[in-house]
């Protein structure tokens, strides 16, 4: 046998010399990377910001001031505040049915789970207005009891979870699945009810997943612009979210007024992310530790 | 706590796991499954613990029918092969969750609670690691706390699936021992799944050898080494060496020769003759019994392993020297086995 020193002896240069690219190779990567994410993304949300803010501070904040602008902004959290949790519920029921049971029609499940991410939003919309518009089955039913759901906020909350209900399942089915069931049994075998395991055990696992996924599902729910434009009906004041208002202020080439709005929304995805980091800087270790097993 | 496993069956999509099991587990004793993977040991465990249903048949905890209750219900302590540690609580929590999750009335106050995890861990030798996350503690730890938090329920059976199985084979001897002396501490009637003949010879008071399905023989360390009942239990407990060979005239024969061990009673016919590599006598001259000449030699720890070509049919079988014994260097060695076994091809074909 050889002497183990030797081989640790020359493992340890080339190992590191076999992975790192040539230094120019390094720099040019790196700008390619830059240069992109500076022109596609930093650029035009620094352009937002700009506009917004192009006719002063006191423009800005009255332009947020009108009563148009602020039920748009009512709308859109009253829209965030339903949708969000009911997606909470669907997501972690579908994300515990697909990954801790076994049954037939689980692919087709898993697929179905995708399919707002698939179709075009227009199409989304559409669908209820298929659904629940005058023309359709039930649209005389509905005008006769006196519900409203198209060109009302029933209907934009709709449009809005069939939007964003892929984000808390999606984020959950592959964390659940390599997780797997032993920490269920474990906690059954030693006397837990259902109830106890999902609470003590099942939503501890995946918290942080469950906090990605509301995240991402709020900055969603608050953003979407193609489904919910074809069922609110764009009643200003009634039926306009924050990005449907945008367009409508921009349309009537107030477009100081549609960036100060906008901003709004960009200033949300940048909290989004923010919290995001945070969080995994903050718990990163024990993300991972959850994570991977 | 007496457990009686009855005309059990298993499916698994119409597959069969378990064939129609019964065993019986006395009270106090300290049982092992053991069988290659696919045997259906672990189906076995799962279903006395109440993690499957049966297909059919009946599982009894003494005289209380317990296959129609669930496994919260059961009260078995079930360690997992992975631990199944609850990631995001301290090694307390762990032990304590059994007890924290009763309902209020039986449920002991957090500070007894706290009390019954530091004793369990004093029992495992795990003295004041209340406060760590199981990612902060060793295999050998994690599989130990595992078992605090099962014994912590106060289980009437105590079940474990592989306890041992990802750990390495230093941590593996000791927690064997360790293992043991727990179970001589607080006499739980304890049935441990696993694949490792060594650790189910050495710790278990019986063993149950299972394949495919069956339990092939239930006995002591020593039953099922010196008397095994079937060519499979032969094969798989310890080294063995096969022959195929006929039974004439109460008789074995290796072809047209005499091999000098004489079957009386033995059905004439072929058969497989199955001897321990160790246990056999080296001869001289030969006229009736084993030769061959030696194909290959390996050192394996304290003895030499040859192996030997028989007659002229390419049949290859072990012998076990010591390792410096002459007889190694011959090219050609006769030997008889001291203890042996014929399985007539009846029984061979009927698994």
């Amino acid at each position: 046998m050889a002497d183990p020193v030797v081989f640790a002896a020359e493992a340890t240069p080339s190992s590191t010399a076999g992975i790192t690219e040539q230094r120019p190779a390094r720099w040019a990567l790196m700008a390619v990377a830059f240069i992109f994410l500076g022109v596609f993304l930093l650029l035009p949300l620094m352009l937002v910001f700009m506009e917004a803010f192009k006719k002063g501070v006191g423009y800005y904040v009255s332009t947020l001031g009108e009563r148009d602008t602020l039920s748009a902004i009512r709308l859109t959290l009253l829209v965030a505040a339903i949708s969000v949790p009911l997606n909470v519920v669907f997501g972690v029921a579908m994300a515990w049915a697909i990954a801790k049971y076994e049954f037939k029609g689980k692919a087709f499940l898993t697929t179905l789970v995708d399919l707002p991410f698939s179709v075009s939003p227009v199409i989304s919309g559409l669908v209820y207005v298929l659904l629940f518009g005058a023309q359709s089955l039930l649209g005389p039913w509905l005008k006769a009891n006196g519900i409203e759901i198209l060109f009302a906020v029933p209907g934009i909350v709709l449009a809005t979870i069939f939007v964003t209900f892929p984000f808390v399942a999606r984020e959950l089915i592959p964390l659940m699945e390599a997780q797997g069931t032993r920490d269920e049994e474990a906690a059954i075998s030693l006397g837990a009810s259902g109830w106890q395991t999902f609470w003590y055990v099942t939503l501890p696992n995946v918290k942080w997943g469950l906090l990605y996924g509301v995240l991402l599902c709020n900055a969603r729910a608050m953003g979407e612009f193609g489904a919910v434009s074809v069922v609110s009906g764009h009643i200003r004041g009634q039926t306009n979210t924050m990005p449907l208002h945008v367009e409508i202020l921009y349309n009537d080439y107030n477009a100081t007024g549609a960036f100060a709005v906008a901003s709004l929304l960009a200033g949300l995805a940048l909290v989004t992310l923010a919290l995001k980091s945070l969080l995994e800087m903050r718990y990163g270790a024990e993300i991972a530790a959850t994570r991977g097993h | 706590m007496q457990v009686r496993v009855a005309n059990v069956r298993k499916e698994f999509d119409t597959f069969p796991a378990l064939h129609e099991v019964s065993l019986e587990v006395r009270s106090g004793e300290l049982i092992a499954l053991l069988g290659p993977s696919g045997s259906g040991k672990t189906t076995l465990l799962r279903l006395i613990a109440g993690l499957e249903q049966p297909t059919t048949g009946r599982i009894f905890f003494g005289d209380e029918d317990a296959s129609a209750k669930s496994i919260r219900e059961r009260n078995v302590g079930f360690v997992f092969q992975h631990y199944a540690l609850f990631r995001h609580m301290t090694v307390a929590d762990n032990i304590g969750f059994g007890l924290k999750v009763r309902p209020s009335e039986t449920r002991p106050p957090a500070a007894a609670i706290r009390q019954r995890a530091s004793e369990l861990l004093d029992l495992v030798q795990l003295t004041g690691l209340e406060k760590r996350y199981p990612a902060q503690l060793s295999g050998g730890q994690r599989q130990r706390v595992a078992l605090a938090r099962a014994l912590a329920i106060e289980p009437k059976v105590l079940l474990l699936d592989e306890p041992f199985g990802a750990l390495d084979a230093q941590v593996r001897r000791d927690l064997r021992r360790w293992l043991r002396e727990i179970h001589e501490a607080t006499g739980h009637t304890t049935v441990f799944v696993t694949h490792d003949q060594e650790e189910a010879l050495e710790l278990a008071d019986r063993v149950v050898v299972m394949s495919q399905g069956r339990i092939e023989q239930v006995g002591t360390a020593d039953e099922v080494y010196d008397n095994p009942n079937s060519p499979f239990v032969y094969g798989f407990i310890g080294d063995s060496s096969s022959l195929p060979i006929k039974v004439e005239d109460d008789q074995v024969w290796l072809a047209d020769r005499p091999l000098g061990l004489s079957a009386p009673g033995l059905p004439a016919g072929p058969g497989t003759l199955f001897f321990r590599p160790h246990d056999i006598e080296l001869l001289d001259g030969c006229s009736g019994c084993l030769a061959g000449t030696v194909a290959a030699s390996r050192r394996v720890a304290g003895t030499r392993r040859v192996e030997l070509e028989i007659g002229g049919q390419r049949e290859r079988v072990e012998i076990e020297l010591p390792v410096d014994h002459p007889a190694a260097q011959k090219s050609r060695v006769a030997f008889r086995p001291r203890k042996w076994k014929v399985f007539p091809q009846s029984a061979l074909q009927e698994k």
